[in-house]
């Protein structure tokens, strides 16, 4: 049985990342060589700044009236990570999606935005993608780094 | 530059960081694409349903977006299928080892000033830049 909350829940995910879907696509995100443009220092494309000054001003004015709140409207807790270290997997993750980032010119929700094109390429690169994160889980384990 | 290259940007960004506040606002949550996807192939009984309706959103938005913009999804790059795949691979692999990418530490993290989210992005851009450079050196400068 699924609770009345849970489905407004998903209801209110459904629309958020409808709304992240049409900000991605207007932003520029799902055109690969503005990515590659934006990180390439010989010939810097800076408009995806903006992207992220516009959502993160949005944003964290927001956070600023949210954080004292007790709860979230629809779940009785917050689910906001509170870890503070830096760790060395997280460097090394961000360092492997920086270079995939910059390979690609895709991260992954402008990729999975733009399976709706229907170009092959996407869909390769979110098989991909999907196929890294499973094996990442597979062999999470066996790393020597701790979460 | 021409203002249009700010004000359209700008306003995407903006819609993206609406989008995030009610996330947080209504589920408490971040919103995170590597950790929610990531977390709906794990399948955890309550736990999933708000998972894959972020992800149909995001593939509406899509489909409305290639229906009335479809410029939006202009590809120029001309990439090779290995590197997409390489790339994809490792963004998948990358994002997980690293708990996060451009929307859970990029847009969500550094608003609440997580130090984490800010060493990560960082850290993102900067092999990005790398990444992007060394493509370029190998291929005489055209990409």
């Amino acid at each position: 049985m699924k609770s009345e909350k849970s489905r407004a829940r998903a209801a209110v995910a459904y629309l958020v990342g409808f709304v992240f879907a049409i900000g991605l696509g207007l932003a520029g995100m799902t055109q690969p060589q503005k990515v590659i443009g934006f990180l390439d220092v010989m010939n810097w494309d800076p408009s995806l700044i903006f992207v992220m000054v516009g959502a993160i001003i949005v944003h964290s004015l927001a956070y600023v009236f949210i954080k004292n709140k007790k709860s979230p409207l629809l779940d009785a807790a917050w689910h906001v990570p509170k870890s503070k270290e830096i760790t060395p997997r997280l460097i090394m993750g961000s360092a492997l999606f920086g270079i995939g980032w910059g390979l690609g010119g895709l991260c992954l929700g402008p990729a999975i935005v733009s399976l709706g094109s229907g170009q092959q390429s996407i869909f390769a690169f979110v098989l991909a993608m999907l196929l890294g994160m499973w094996v990442f889980n597979k062999v999470e384990k066996a790393l020597p780094f701790k979460k | 530059m021409s203002i249009e290259q700010i004000i359209t940007p700008l306003m995407g960004g903006i819609l993206i960081g609406l989008a995030v506040t009610i996330m947080l606002v209504a589920n408490g949550r971040v919103t995170g694409i590597s950790g929610i996807i990531n977390g709906a192939m794990k399948r955890v009984e309550g736990d999933t349903l708000w998972r894959v309706a972020f992800i149909s959103g995001l593939i509406s938005g899509g489909l409305v977006l290639f229906a009335l913009k479809p410029g939006v999804f202009e590809n120029t790059t001309g990439l090779g299928f290995g590197q997409i795949v390489t790339a994809g691979f490792i963004v998948g692999f990358g994002t997980i080892l690293g708990s996060g990418c451009t929307s859970g530490h990029g847009v969500c993290g550094i608003s609440r000033l997580s130090p984490r989210s800010l060493v990560a992005t960082i850290t993102f851009m900067f092999f990005g830049v790398v990444a992007v450079a060394v493509v370029r050196a190998l291929t005489g400068g055209a990409i």
